[in-house]
């Protein structure tokens, strides 16, 4: 495939906006009139509400309604951004209303009020005096889901959901006992938060004609849209959803965590505008987390090295509410199986409980910076034990070009691991570093650590995908691209413009996309996630893009009176296919296509396309590290991320992908972590202060390269690379830990004191 | 209580009556929509609300608006000079520093500031002067170097 705009580095459709303030963000907005809300969280991790009263915050001034668990309810809804099952079996846990008065975790929505101004609301809500009966909490899984454990939800047993597959010709067991060697061990990592700088806002009003309107920072606009509809038992299109400029998602948008209070407000109000927006505290401890998780993991292996058999036991950390439910915890198995397939057996068993933390929920790479982790850790330390380079036993079975996935029956047709191998060996120096930092002494020491990873660029076959696009052409033969797939700061716009310039043959400049996704205007697409968009909703670009081609050609054949096929589109121009001789401007045809008197028919394209395959982006990461060992901190000397994503549409905006995600995988090494009061299940670190995320100081130079060919499924050779840079360089700096110290640090963070307390165990301090 | 202030705000004199209470922030983004000033925090942790105060680069959610009294206030709306981006703007946009945009509005008043002074500065010394700003999306890779080909 060759491509002139498609690989290219054209400028971000909404760069210039971004820096002169002119973007709208949700907040830069509003209605006339419009009313503050606040939402009161409970002081307690997990109880009951015995009574509250409302009746001082109702009469202060200011004040319009307040809303209790007592007098404002709605059908129950999940949260998760997930495509609609017509399967009652297979649909998201129905088991959130707007406010509860059963507190499942430290921050829960008991109550909200609705004022004049933010102050008023603000006051009000210290005047609410509740009363609780407390209950037992659990912020560990396992602890959850022992016996007699107090259900955090009723009949749950604690249990979100569970999973179990085996895969091979023989039993895990009898696999084992063919093995020369079997290495077994418990990982661990810990919940941590998106932080993406902006939080949750949102208004919502009733229109003239009775339809709600509800203007949020998600980055599922049409499934918000659908789940508004079941919670508030009204007709689907009696509601629009729409996005304006986002700040940052990453997952944490994925969810609906405002939209179904605020709208509830804006009814309980009589449509009257009402703004709800969440602040910084709220957000870490109130919205989502990525899951924590324990892993129990056994591997058995030939002498040579090849993996026989595996068998891993997950307890993941769901919070206190279902939101995505199984899905991330239970996606850890493909990743399992798949990056490295055992020859004999293979055994996968989940559990995803729910506790009284956070809520968990998606957060980029959906379980696999977890799964990531654990076994890509378990290699390394097979690899010591075994006496064996870490990366000859990675060659010795990872996954290859050909292989099928049982799970899924998806094919793998490009795969550049070997790449990612060997150009990380060369910018590192991996043998004569490993050879030089093998037996060191002294306070500080270097070690070199790789990382591996596949990740399936959409959520095919598992869920149904579909995307949409509406490319209709104007006067002067530019265009208006029109998606349901979402820009959330990623680059979707740009992207996207690209693909449809580069199929119907018009410069970049002539294709505008509009950022507010609006479901009144833009076609269905379930929306940014799952690093599928370019993939799925591209092909659906493409499909859109082809038949306005084919209608610009046509119409130009007619009025040059030159055969349709002898024509093509290029660079804006109607030219000779044969020499490229240049005949006239696409805006001529267009201008024709709308005024013509006898045959007058706009150019447009209104597509849907569903998406049947899949493919699977690897990605490594390797790393220099230098270890301080009485202090217990890490300098990250070198760092490489290498990806193979298929055909890069954007280089610039590709390359930056990867910085945001190589910095959230350095703070998921080294310093990210939410905390809880053991004693009380209140949140410690709710604030950017004391949530550790990267700041500018913490950041060394990020290097990126990317390698690979084209993905013969994808609709511009182009696979999965928004969430894969998060995923490496937390393992990958694990690794180089394990090789600068010959401590096995099996949990993250790798903070100060986690580090000083293995040091402690190993006898270095 | 209110009191009368009168601040330059982007080049154009303003009289105005503010709460004590209000901080410089909410005044900026409330009465004259200067909706670049974003707010991430309020507590002064995050540098997505900075702007120019006399020269000086100030987290505006801590700065309250009655201290502003006298001063020349600047946001990145008043960088622009005969409907053309200043040279640090088009670094942000040319070296592909934006992704999400949030905290941008802030790193360009730091980075503006560093500008004004006219002088060479080392990676080190940019790095320090950026680093009160949090980006979720950039790794800050791109942030640095668009402020240094804004500097030269």
């Amino acid at each position: 495939m060759e491509f002139r705009i498609v690989g290219e580095n054209v400028p971000r459709k909404d760069a210039v906006a971004k820096v002169t303030g002119k973007a709208r963000y949700t907040r830069d907005m509003g209605m006339p009139n419009m009313l503050y809300g606040k939402v009161l969280r409970s002081s307690i991790t997990h109880g009951r509400i015995k009574s509250m009263d409302i009746h001082k915050a109702e009469s202060l001034k200011g004040v319009v309604k307040v809303l209790t668990p007592f007098n404002t309810k709605c059908h129950n809804f999940p949260t998760a951004g997930h495509p609609y099952n017509l399967d009652p079996n297979h649909q998201d846990i129905a088991d959130r209303n707007v406010l509860t008065d059963w507190v499942r975790f430290y921050g829960d929505e008991i109550a909200a009020v609705i004022a004049e101004d933010e102050f008023s609301a603000k006051k009000a809500l210290k005047m609410i005096d509740v009363v609780y009966e407390e209950l037992p909490f659990y912020l560990d899984p396992e602890e959850a889901l022992k016996e007699g454990a107090t259900e955090i939800h009723e009949g749950s047993k604690n249990v979100v959901g569970h999973n179990r597959f085996t895969l091979g010709d023989i039993d895990i067991e009898e696999a084992f006992d063919q093995a020369d060697f079997v290495y077994e061990e418990v990982l661990e990592v810990k919940p941590v938060q998106h932080c993406q700088m902006e939080n949750q806002v949102a208004y919502a009003y009733v229109e003239g004609n009775g339809r709600l309107v509800v203007v949020t920072s998600t980055q599922i606009p049409h499934i918000v849209r659908r789940i508004l509809s079941s919670a508030l038992n009204m007709p689907v299109g009696n509601i629009r959803v729409i996005k304006p400029i986002i700040g940052g998602g990453f997952g944490n948008k994925q969810d609906l965590v405002l939209e179904p209070l605020v709208a509830m407000m804006t009814l309980a109000v009589n449509g009257r505008p009402v703004l709800l927006d969440m602040e910084r505290e709220e957000c870490i401890t109130s919205t989502r987390t990525r899951h924590g998780a324990r892993f129990y993991m056994k591997t058995g292996l030939r002498k040579d090295g090849r993996i026989i058999a595996k068998q891993l036991k997950v307890y993941g950390n769901g919070g206190a509410y279902a939101a995505h439910g199984h899905a991330v915890i239970g996606k850890m198995g493909g990743d399992f199986y798949r990056l490295y397939p055992a020859e004999k057996a293979v055994e996968y068993e989940s559990y995803t409980a729910y506790t009284n933390c956070s809520v968990a929920g998606a957060m980029r790479a959906y379980g696999t910076p977890q799964i990531t982790f654990a076994f890509e850790a378990h290699m390394d330390n097979i690899a010591l034990e075994m006496d064996i380079d870490p990366l000859v036993l990675r060659e010795k079975n990872m996954v290859q070009k050909g292989f099928v996935d049982q799970l899924t029956g998806v094919p793998i047709l490009t795969c550049g691991l070997p790449e990612i191998i060997s150009k990380g060996k060369e910018y590192i120096d991996w043998d004569k570093k490993r050879k030089q930092y093998s037996a060191q002494t002294g306070d500080k020491r270097r070690g070199v650590g790789f990382a591996l990873f596949g990740y399936r660029t959409s959520t095919y076959p598992v869920c149904l995908e579909i995307g949409g696009a509406r490319i209709v052409m104007n006067q002067d033969g530019s265009v208006q691209l029109q998606m349901g797939a979402t820009e959330i700061g990623q680059g979707a716009a740009t992207v996207f413009s690209q693909m449809a310039a580069e199929t119907i043959g018009i410069p970049y400049e002539m294709v505008h996309f509009e950022e507010f996704t609006d479901t009144d205007v833009v076609p269905f697409d379930p929306g940014a996630y799952a690093s599928r968009q370019c993939y799925v909703s591209g092909k659906a670009v493409r499909k859109a893009a082809t038949e306005v081609r084919e209608k610009i050609l046509k119409r130009a054949s007619g009025m040059l009176k030159i055969q349709q096929f002898a024509l093509d589109v290029q660079d804006g121009n109607i030219i000779r296919a044969d020499n490229g001789e240049v005949l006239c401007h696409v805006g001529k045809i267009a201008l024709d296509a709308f005024y013509n008197r006898t045959d007058a028919d706009t150019i447009t394209a209104d597509v849907t396309e569903v998406s049947d395959t899949n493919c699977i982006a690897f990605g490594g990461c390797v790393a220099e590290v230098e270890v301080d060992i009485p202090t217990g901190r890490v300098e990250i000397m070198k760092v490489l991320n290498i990806h193979d994503s298929g055909k890069i549409i954007n280089p610039v905006l590709a390359e930056g992908q990867v910085h945001g995600g190589m910095s959230m995988g350095l703070g998921y090494a080294l310093s990210e972590v939410m905390l809880y009061n053991e004693k009380t299940g209140a949140p410690r670190n709710n604030n950017l202060l004391d949530y550790k995320l990267p700041t500018l100081m913490d950041t060394p130079r990020l290097d990126v390269l990317f390698v690979g060919e084209n993905d013969p499924t994808a609709p511009y050779g182009n696979k999965a690379l928004g969430e894969p840079p998060a995923v490496p360089s937390a393992p990958a700096i694990r690794n180089a830990i394990l090789h600068a110290t010959g401590v096995k640090v099996n949990k993250l963070p790798m903070n100060p004191q986690t580090l000083f307390e293995y040091f402690c165990a190993a006898g270095l301090i | 209580m209110l009191r009368k202030i009168t601040m330059t705000i982007n080049g154009e004199k303003r009289t105005l009556e503010v709460d004590d209470r209000e901080s410089l922030l909410e005044v900026l983004r409330e009465r004259f929509s200067l909706f670049s000033v974003k707010q991430g925090c309020s507590v002064g942790e995050c540098g997505a609300c900075a702007v120019l105060i006399d020269g000086l680069s100030i987290n505006s959610c801590i700065y309250l608006a009655v201290w502003a009294d006298g001063r020349e206030i600047r946001t990145v709306e008043g960088f622009e000079q005969d409907g053309k981006l200043s040279v640090m703007q088009q670094a942000f946009v040319d070296e592909g520093a934006v992704q999400c945009g949030f905290c941008i509005p802030g790193f360009l008043i730091s980075a503006t500031e560093l500008m004004e002074k006219k002088r060479s500065f080392s990676r080190e010394e940019v790095r320090r002067a950026l680093s009160g700003h949090l980006c979720r999306c950039t790794g800050y890779q791109k942030i640095v170097e668009a402020t240094e080909k804004g500097l030269k």
